[in-house]
């Protein structure tokens, strides 16, 4: 019975494994619920923000905020949003597969690229790849802040307003349900014009203190907020794929199982009909 | 009387939206109070109490901890900022997000600001006025 014990062994760890992806396919789960809740939570501020901002577009303002005006493209920048920990399906692959395939097109158009990274998965994949990293964050957790971020978005900003770069996108996973994620590539410099439904066309606002520094300000939360939004819909996505990951990985840990208990059960078998007609053979030799 | 419809939301939730029949608001440039088909208006706010009466006489009291404020002749919107701003916070943050993208594992170990202070100060008095208020009220 040599092979039967090893097979018993090997049953008890494909177990075990099995025990932990259960545990984080329910911990994701959780977590994927609050993750969305927030994700709903956040929604308001973009959707006032963006009105604010298309009715500010409509204001007969005679200043052109350098972030609403485009210029030609030489250098564009990528704020790449990754998860800090692994084991969630092809979420990060698919997020670094549309960056990559977008700098390809740029390149061969003569433009070069650089990159802002959120997460700890994108340094990783940007340090063995290579390119110029502006700037970055991770160990964000479950419950990312926009404070956390507010580094890395001004040095994209800082960037843009120096014409260091011509044009900034935000590349992050969008959640269309639970099992399927989007890698969405989406245009964050220069802001892209709002459209609202008609206001009068003649009035302006009143600013306090004046309007420059207000449009500023604006345009600077709308970014914000954007951002914000891409990570946390992103940490979502996080959650629902490992969920979906972990559901798979158990399932699989449990047809391996299966599977060993069957050989198993051959290997035993045959040791007791070898065990028996050995028996028998002896018997009729004596 | 006729009533204004007021948003108060924050990038972190919803916070409150309802009809008001006036609002005062921190603005930056001193307390200003938004009745109902008041002129288009924009203004940041600075930390402070914003208080929203209703039809019924009864006063809301919201912290707001700095945002923006816009008013169109029937709808306030006030996007209240979570975060703790100032100037030179924000040109920290940036340093340190500069300065982890160079080492990975460096720390921004910068002095303590003394404009980050300041505001902290702002806002905690702010914070702290509220705090007094409502107990007042509810006493």
């Amino acid at each position: 019975m040599a092979g039967a014990k090893e097979i018993r062994t090997k049953i008890k760890s494909v177990k075990n494994t099995q025990k932990i992806t259960r545990a984080m396919e329910k911990v994701a789960m959780s977590k994927m619920r609050r993750a969305q809740e927030r994700m709903s939570l956040a929604r308001p501020y973009a959707e006032k923000i963006r009105r604010t901002l298309g009715h500010l577009s409509q204001a007969n303002l005679e200043y052109k905020h350098p972030f609403t005006v485009g210029r030609e493209v030489k250098k564009v920048a990528y704020l790449v949003v990754s998860s800090d920990r692994g084991l969630c399906g092809g979420l990060n692959v698919n997020t670094f597969r549309a960056v990559t395939r977008d700098v390809r097109e740029w390149k061969a158009k003569g433009v070069e690229a650089e990159f802002a990274l959120i997460g700890n998965k994108a340094q990783a994949f940007f340090k063995r790849m290579g390119g110029k990293v502006l700037g970055t964050v991770g160990n964000l957790g479950d419950k990312p802040t926009i404070e956390q971020l507010l580094g890395t978005i001004k040095v994209l900003s800082d960037a843009y307003r120096n014409g260091e770069v011509d044009r900034v996108y935000l590349v992050s996973s969008k959640f269309v349900n639970t099992m399927t994620q989007q890698s969405t590539i989406q245009q964050l410099l220069p802001v892209e014009p709002v459209k609202t439904d008609g206001l009068l066309s003649h009035w302006d606002y009143l600013y306090e203190p004046d309007s420059v520094e207000l449009m500023d300000t604006v345009l600077q939360r709308y970014i914000e907020s954007q951002v914000y939004q891409g990570l946390i819909e992103n940490v979502a996505c996080e959650q629902s794929a490992r969920m979906v990951a972990m559901k798979a990985a158990t399932d699989n840990a449990g047809k391996i199982i299966n599977g060993l208990q069957l050989v198993y059960n051959k290997a035993r078998q045959a040791n007791i009909t070898k065990e028996l007609s050995e028996i028998v053979g002896g018997a009729a030799a004596v | 009387m006729s009533a204004i419809h007021v948003d108060i939301v924050s990038a972190e939730g919803h916070i409150h939206s309802g009809e008001a029949t006036m609002i005062f608001a921190p603005a930056k440039m001193g307390e200003l109070g938004i009745a109902p088909r008041h002129a288009p208006l924009l203004t940041s706010l600075k930390p402070g109490t914003l208080r929203v009466q209703q039809a019924d006489g009864t006063e809301l009291a919201f912290f707001v901890g700095g945002g923006i404020l816009e008013v169109q002749p029937h709808l306030v919107t006030v996007l209240a900022d979570t975060a703790l701003r100032a100037k030179d916070a924000d040109e920290n943050a940036a340093l340190k997000a500069k300065q982890t993208a160079e080492e990975k594992l460096g720390k921004a170990a910068g002095p303590l600001d003394l404009a980050k202070a300041q505001n902290e100060l702002v806002e905690a008095a702010a914070r702290l006025e509220f705090v007094q208020k409502i107990n007042k009220i509810t006493r």
